[in-house]
């Protein structure tokens, strides 16, 4: 047969067209100013400097990054702690109730995250519901201290992005067979050395994407942080917002994007190396 | 199977995990009807939240603003993205000497689309917001529209490139062998046939454009606030009821939508036809 002439692959070039203008440029945009100076009123200079880059080894900045880093590991964990066991009790379920299950955890995603947010502000605020009950049951004597506090932020972050380490999580648990398990306990291995050798490497490709889908988000959610955690200390995020809307520095700003750039891309590399076939974790 | 003891802590964490994500949203819907003007008090009940809130004309103006950004991203991103997934996945040119090529613009392609899902939202607004800025744009509604539909692309095009990948390129085939033209078998089969998907992703697309809060902090104008923006700048000064009534009826609506589309799915599986949103 003749071979016809296909065009098709031209469509996609409005496409290409729009996010090369509105992604790629902006992007290499920023990568550009990172490397000038800052003009005195908004924008930058043609003066080449690699004075962004050194304050960024300010200890001051230093702090935010280990901090951010430090905040989107404990959200991580967290959440894996509470959407590993979820997603797998979700997996097991009969197929009607897991179809409901699934719903349920999806349709808080469908609705904005700052009602979310502001769930847990009433709830754990001076005078709210949970200090009503801890002051009732005589735990505490005053109202406790809950909202405005690192503890409170983690919890945000760990509620908005639990579904995120629930679905993949579930997906990979989802296509595990059972009986791989139920072989290994034939076999003679305890419940906790079948889950450690078989279930848990089996799933890693949905937990490593889990712990991706939430590690990232974290460190820019700024509002989440400022909302619940009173806007006490600072994440990456809020330093790169207030360099760009408050002090007026773009270039530092570029900056510290770039490095959020370069600190997601070793997370998302991290991630393919172990979420790879061979897992050599165990 | 094994003894029925080690499954007991199922139902204990499905339990635990469901009030977990849905308390906080019960609580604010309950305040909604509060008489009391501190939100999380209890005290009578009441629609005047409601009621205040509909004469709230800030309130108003933000919610025009964040319906008209997500209508019009919507019109841009979706045949954007539809078009760009189509294209992607159509044959590469047989010819050898232009394959490689073909193959590296695609791949390229295909990079800096999604590459939004992978970025931080806070690098995708600071880098328009200066890219913007540089142009000599003036932020407002376009500026908005043009982050949006930027946002937005990523998702509809892996939601579409999803379902062509699932479809049987001899359909198509057979189409053009019966002596229908390209836009014909386009028209006549393959669209029909994504429709679902192309609908899941305007959904998607229009979820995700009501919702943001970071990008548009940066790309927002002073006379174009929507809706999360306006919602974030009150929490900031102090909770209100009124916020309350606001989220009560967002929370309405979304249950409305996804009880509608569930029916829908219930339907078509009744029809006996194969469930084509179920793969999305």
């Amino acid at each position: 047969m003749k071979p016809r002439r296909d065009r098709t692959a031209l469509l996609a070039a409005p496409m290409a067209a729009w996010m090369a203008l509105f992604t790629a440029l902006p992007l290499l945009y920023i990568l550009v100013i990172s490397f000038l100076q800052r003009d005195e009123t908004w924008g930058v200079t043609d003066i080449l400097t690699l004075d962004n880059y050194r304050r960024l080894l300010d200890p001051i900045y230093i702090k935010v990054f280990t901090g951010s880093i430090g905040l989107a590991a404990r959200a991580t964990l967290l959440s894996l702690a509470v959407g590993y066991p979820f997603a797998y009790a979700m997996a097991r379920a009969k197929p009607k109730r897991r179809a409901a299950l699934t719903l349920l955890v999806v349709i808080p995603f469908w609705t904005s995250s700052l009602m979310r947010v502001y769930g847990w502000m009433i709830l754990l605020q001076a005078n709210g519901p949970l200090n009503t009950l801890l002051l009732k049951l005589g735990i505490v004597e005053l109202p406790a201290k809950l909202l405005y506090t690192q503890g409170a932020a983690l919890l945000g972050m760990v509620y908005t992005l639990l579904p995120f380490m629930i679905l993949p999580c579930h997906t990979a648990i989802e296509r595990l067979d059972p009986r791989v398990t139920d072989a290994a306990r034939d076999l003679g291995a305890s419940p906790a050395k079948a889950f450690l050798t078989v279930t848990l490497p089996l799933t890693m490709p949905g937990i490593m994407s889990g712990c991706m889908l939430v590690f990232v988000p974290t460190m820019g959610l700024y509002y989440v942080y400022d909302l619940l955690g009173g806007g006490k200390g600072a994440i990456l995020g809020r330093v790169i917002h207030d360099q760009m809307l408050s002090a007026r520095n773009p270039p530092f700003g570029a900056a510290l994007s770039v490095a959020l750039i370069a600190l997601t891309g070793a997370v998302v590399a991290l991630q393919r190396r172990l979420g790879g076939r061979d897992i050599g974790f165990f | 199977m094994r003894g029925r003891g080690r499954s007991a802590w199922r139902p204990v964490i499905l339990t635990a995990v469901l009030v977990f994500l849905y308390l906080p949203l019960a609580l604010v819907a309950l305040y909604s009807f509060s008489e009391s003007k501190v939100a999380g008090v209890m005290k009578g009940f009441t629609w005047d939240w409601y009621a205040k809130l509909t004469r709230d004309g800030a309130m108003g103006q933000a919610l025009r603003t964040s319906l008209r950004v997500a209508g019009l991203s919507c019109l841009v991103s979706v045949p954007l993205a539809t078009l760009g997934a189509i294209g992607l996945a159509a044959r590469q040119s047989r010819k050898a000497r232009f394959a490689k090529l073909a193959g590296g613009v695609r791949g390229l392609v295909e990079g800096v689309t999604v590459l939004p899902v992978m970025l931080p939202e806070v690098v995708l607004g600071m880098s328009l917001m200066a890219a913007f800025s540089m142009a000599g744009a003036r932020f407002g509604i376009w500026t908005l529209v043009t982050a949006h539909t930027t946002f937005c692309v990523p998702y509809v095009y892996l939601i579409v490139k999803s379902r062509l990948a699932g479809l049987d390129p001899q359909l198509t085939e057979a189409a053009r062998d019966l002596g229908a033209g390209p836009a014909r078998a386009f028209w006549d089969v393959t669209l029909p046939l994504i429709l679902p998907a192309i609908f899941s992703g305007t959904l998607l697309a229009v979820a995700m454009s009501f919702d943001d809060v970071i990008i548009s902090m940066f790309v927002n104008g002073a006379q174009s606030t929507t809706l999360p923006l306006k919602i974030y700048s009150s929490l900031r000064a102090g909770v209100t009821p009124e916020i309350n009534a606001l989220c009560t009826i967002i929370l309405g609506v979304v249950c409305l939508a996804v009880a509608l589309s569930q029916l829908l799915r219930n339907d078509k599986k009744r029809g006996g036809k194969p469930d084509e949103t179920d793969n999305v």
